[in-house]
This record gives C-alpha cells, structure tokens and sequence, in this order.
C-alpha cells in the first residue's frame, strides 16, 4: 500500500458512526472495530464536537494506529485511520 | 473506639517522638508499633512488596496498610521486635519510612516513564530528592510530592513543595493540516485558528498540559521545552493551606537545588512547629520568591504572571483574590 495522496484519497474498509455515542463507549467500539480489522485497512470514524474529539483521536493514537486525514463536517468530524500493522501497541 | 486501657500505658511523647523519627509509630494497642516502610513514588520491586508481606505475616498480623503518601506500613508488630523487623527489611534494601519534623519520602505518580500523561520523570526525582533529602530536620514536616502533568494527581498544591511537569509545546506550521483538533483539545481556550489558517497559541493561557501535542495525528505540535512549575506552602490537615505558585518551566537539572534552596530558607525563617505556608505567611513570601530568584531567575513567577488566565485558573476557585501581592525580587 501506497503511502501519502493514494492512501489519504482510498475508500475506507469500514465506517464507523459514532456521533450520539458517548465516552467511552464511542473509543470501546472503534478499539473493538480497529481491532476486527486487518493491519493497513482503513477506517473511516465519525466523531462528534466536545469531548469525542478531544480524547477518541488521543486514544487511537495512544494504540499506536495512525490518522490518516481528520476533516470537519456539520456536527463534528471525520476521521480516516489507519489500523496498526503489528497489533496495537503496548505501552 | 478509645480504649482507656490499651490506650494509658502508651510510650512517653519523648520516646514516641524518637520512634517517629525512625518511622515506627506506637499504636493505640499497647507494645504495639507500626512499621513504616519507605516507597519514593509509591514504588516497590516485587521482592521488597514480598518481603514486607512476610514480616507482616511474621512478626504482625497479616496486615499492611498503604499510608496515604505511599509507604507500605507493617501493624501490630511488637517493640521488642523492632531490631528483627529492620534487619529481615533490611536483606532486600527495604529501608524505613520516617514520620514527624522531617523531609518526608517523596510521592510521584507514574511520571513519563511509563504514563501515557506523563510528561517528566517524576519516579526518577523522587527517587533522588528522597536519598539526597530523607530525613533532614526542619522546623515542622516538610512534604513533597512529584506530578508528571497539570493533571496534578500528587496534588502539587497541597504540599509543602510541590512539583508538577509542564510542556511548551510549538507549531510546526509546514505539518499542520489545519484540522482544528488541537484547538478542540485545549480545554484552556489556548488555542484559535481562523479558516484556512494554521492555529495561533495564546501564551496567557497555555497551561502547559500537552493535550494539543498528543492529539496532533501529523506531528504539527511538538514539546519545545518540558520543566515544573513549582507551588510552595500547600498542607492538608486540620488547617488547610493553598499552595503559592512560584515557578515555571524549572528543569529536571535545578529541581533538587530549589529543594535544598527551600528547606535553607524553611530552617533559617521558620519557627519550631510551624509549616512552611504559616512562615510564608509570616515572613512574606518575597523573601522566598528571592531566595529562589538567586537559583532560576526569571522562572520566578511575578504578580504580572499570577494576572494571566494561565496561572489564575491554576487557583482553587475564588481563592487566587486572598493571595498577597508578589513584589519586586
């Protein structure tokens, strides 16, 4: 897989609706959803304003996948994320 | 419940007070003493958290109780097996915690080492100030506490000297994708970007916290310095003190020279049973601010630093009013 414009321009291998989905229960399904896919698939999160965002991003790169794009769109944002390739990190 | 008879032939304040010294505090059971054991940062190996096991079950009862700064304290154990309690302790480096008018055993939190939060190496310094600093005399008990980040989970603000870790963080503009997350992290309104601008950081407000550099998916916000803010004259009890914040951004290398820096200034003003916060209140907390200018500077906060929303936001809610006014060091 290519990195950089190709990667950031592919359709996502899941989408994930989070918006309504309070912490963490919103960080517990994406963790369960990132962890049921292949390392290198794409996931695409949608995240509401307010806390979502402030600590869902935190924690997905604290499992050690990686963000891909974060973009706005009307009541919140939209995440690409790349899931880890070894497993989620340890730390 | 108070027991008149287990409680009339306690040890004599002078011999209790000597004990304390040593960590050993006499029980409300008589002949009974509990044995403080020393954890700077609240860290144990597993064979020294084994061993204490085995003397509580040995010469106590099976029971061990965390003292609220960290030390694994051995009940029940008989006076007269002090000697043996120390020296089994003794076997594998477990060394005894110490109570009364003294440097206490410093408290940390995971600190960086390990804490996703972390942002300095707060195991490792209280480590080091409690061999360096352990058991020197002072004027009343002298209590110190390591915070990794303004979390402040060791509660800076309520220790004689307290320490929490702080991050400057930077942008670097040719990373940033202008995706406005940081800016929806900063919970201290530090942050503003304009459409299709890259964010700007207001310095009055920025805490220090990091959350912007930890959320940043493309490295755009990076540390660009990591150090301590200071408070001083924070205690619990009976008569609560709020801490004052004197300093910020001091680095790993100055911590344990502010320490010594302190408790010089703590012996030479302070009176017999009287805690750093009263003396401050007394002397006037300038003559400490300089005590401190001599060490670091301008990390020396003045009262033009306590107006900004950065630092009036670190007060407990409507106290930073009551506060002096910090002069001219």
């Amino acid at each position: 897989m290519q990195p950089g414009e190709d990667l950031m321009n592919q359709e996502p291998d899941a989408t994930l609706d989070l918006r309504g989905t309070a912490c963490p229960m919103n960080w517990v399904r994406a963790k369960l959803q990132l962890e049921s896919m292949k390392p290198g698939e794409l996931l695409e999160m949608l995240l509401d304003d307010g806390d979502a965002i402030r600590n869902v991003p935190m924690s997905v790169r604290e499992e050690g996948h990686k963000i891909i794009r974060v973009e706005t769109m009307e009541g919140g944002f939209r995440l690409l994320v790349e899931r880890a390739g070894a497993g989620p990190e340890r730390r | 419940m108070m027991n008149a008879q287990q409680t009339t032939e306690k040890a004599t304040p002078r011999a209790a007070e000597e004990l304390k010294a040593g960590g050993f505090i006499p029980q409300r059971q008589k002949g009974k003493i509990t044995v403080r054991c020393k954890a700077p940062g609240g860290r144990l190996t597993s064979q020294r958290l084994e061993k204490i096991a085995e003397v509580a079950r040995k010469y106590g009862q099976g029971i061990v109780h965390l003292s609220v700064r960290m030390s694994p304290e051995v009940l029940y154990v008989d006076l007269a097996d002090l000697d043996a309690v120390v020296a089994e302790l003794a076997q594998v480096g477990q060394e005894i915690a110490s109570c009364g008018k003294r440097f206490r055993v410093a408290t940390a939190c995971g600190g960086c080492e390990y804490n996703p939060n972390g942002l300095t190496d707060t195991q490792r310094l209280a480590e080091e100030a409690t061999r360096r600093f352990f058991g020197q005399d002072t004027p009343h008990k002298f209590k110190t506490c390591f915070s990794g980040c303004p979390l402040d989970c060791m509660r800076a603000r309520e220790m004689d000297l307290g320490f929490q870790g702080m991050v400057e963080p930077e942008l670097i503009p040719d990373n940033c994708t202008q995706c406005g997350v940081c800016v929806k992290a900063c919970q201290d309104g530090a942050l503003h970007m304009e459409e299709g601008e890259v964010p700007v950081r207001d310095l009055d407000r920025c805490i220090g916290c990091g959350d912007c550099i930890k959320v940043c998916a493309f490295d755009a916000m990076m540390p660009k310095r990591v150090g301590h803010a200071v408070y001083v004259g924070g205690k619990h009890g009976k008569h609560p003190h709020v801490a004052y914040p004197v300093a910020a951004f001091v680095q790993d290398e100055k911590v344990l020279d502010v320490i010594e820096a302190t408790i010089a200034w703590y012996r030479e003003h302070g009176e017999k049973g009287e805690r750093i916060g009263d003396t401050i209140d007394r002397v006037g907390i300038d003559s400490y601010r300089g005590a401190l200018k001599a060490l670091i500077g301008d990390l020396v906060l003045t009262q033009e630093d306590l107006q900004k929303p950065r630092w009036q936001r670190v007060f407990y809610q409507g106290l930073s009013g009551t506060f002096p006014v910090y002069g001219k060091v």
